[in-house]
């Protein structure tokens, strides 16, 4: 009984990264696609805290707080890029930047 | 716990489904918050209290806060005040406050449970969190360093606005 909620909670990690998945590919907004991206990684640190969990190793933390800094890097450039994007198009249609000039 | 877990888990999938589901950022950042505390809840169901707390004040604090920093910035225009006067009628808290409570309650409970009767029946303590990113991940965790040296050099790089100076007969951009 102990290990059953453990693949429950996989599965939920599964939910909620194919939920950021949906997110990302029916969104236009840039900002709503950069919210899905977070809640991608957030999932699939989910999975690895759950792994560590299930062997009771540090491991899966660890993972985790590797993910949690490539999330903290990767949100301050994506939102500097929004920044700039909105500046540039005075929109944040993302299809508005379909186009590339080379 | 198990019953803890499962609300947990129904919090998280709810309040994902209405954030890419919601049209005004704000709104759906705030039920964004409320995923990221329910699968907190879920870290220390399963006995890892240490990335739990890390999780709330990281993500669901720093990371949540760049968002609405940037939203707020974005959204200086003529109708800011009347979208201001539109949030003020407290209708869109319900949701996202009645997800928290739930949330609140579930924590006191682990609070007074203790944390070591979780689901795993460990409990991977901050301790042994820290030996292990200390010695084999040592590598990893230089790596990481020079990620979040990337990221700022990247974030000041992106986020430094070239200044137009139109001198008396050219006009030539130079970055301030």
């Amino acid at each position: 009984m102990t290990t059953t909620p453990i693949e429950i909670g996989l599965l939920l990690a599964g939910i909620l990264f194919s939920l950021g998945l949906i997110g990302v590919l029916v969104r236009k907004n840039i900002i709503f696609i950069l919210m899905s991206i977070e809640i991608m990684l957030n999932a699939a640190g989910l999975a690895f805290i759950l792994a560590g969990a299930r062997w009771a190793q540090a491991d899966g933390q660890v993972m985790f707080l590797f993910i949690l800094t490539m999330a903290a890097a990767e949100v301050s450039v994506g939102l500097a890029i929004i920044l700039q994007f909105y500046h540039l198009f005075k929109t944040l249609n993302a299809d508005a930047a379909s186009k590339m000039r080379g | 716990m198990t019953v803890i877990f499962y609300i947990a888990a129904f919090v998280a999938i709810t309040s994902t489904v209405m954030v890419i589901t919601r049209s005004n950022a704000v709104h759906a950042l705030l039920y964004l918050v409320v995923s990221l505390l329910a699968v907190s809840i879920i870290f220390f169901t399963v006995g890892a209290p240490f990335v739990g707390i890390l999780e709330i004040i990281i993500y669901a604090g720093a990371i949540m806060v760049l968002f609405i920093f940037v939203i707020m910035m974005l959204n200086l225009g003529e109708d800011a005040t009347k979208q201001e006067k539109q949030w003020m009628n407290g209708k869109m808290w319900i949701g996202p406050g009645i997800l928290t409570i739930i949330l609140l309650l579930e924590f006191i409970y682990i609070f007074f449970a203790g944390i070591h009767k979780n689901l795993s029946g460990t409990t991977v303590t901050p301790r042994q969190v820290g030996l292990s990113l200390f010695s084999s991940y040592l590598l990893g965790v230089e790596l990481a360093a020079f990620l979040l040296l990337a990221g700022i050099v990247g974030a000041y790089h992106l986020g430094h606005r070239p200044k137009k100076v139109v001198h008396r007969f050219l006009e030539e951009r130079t970055s301030e």
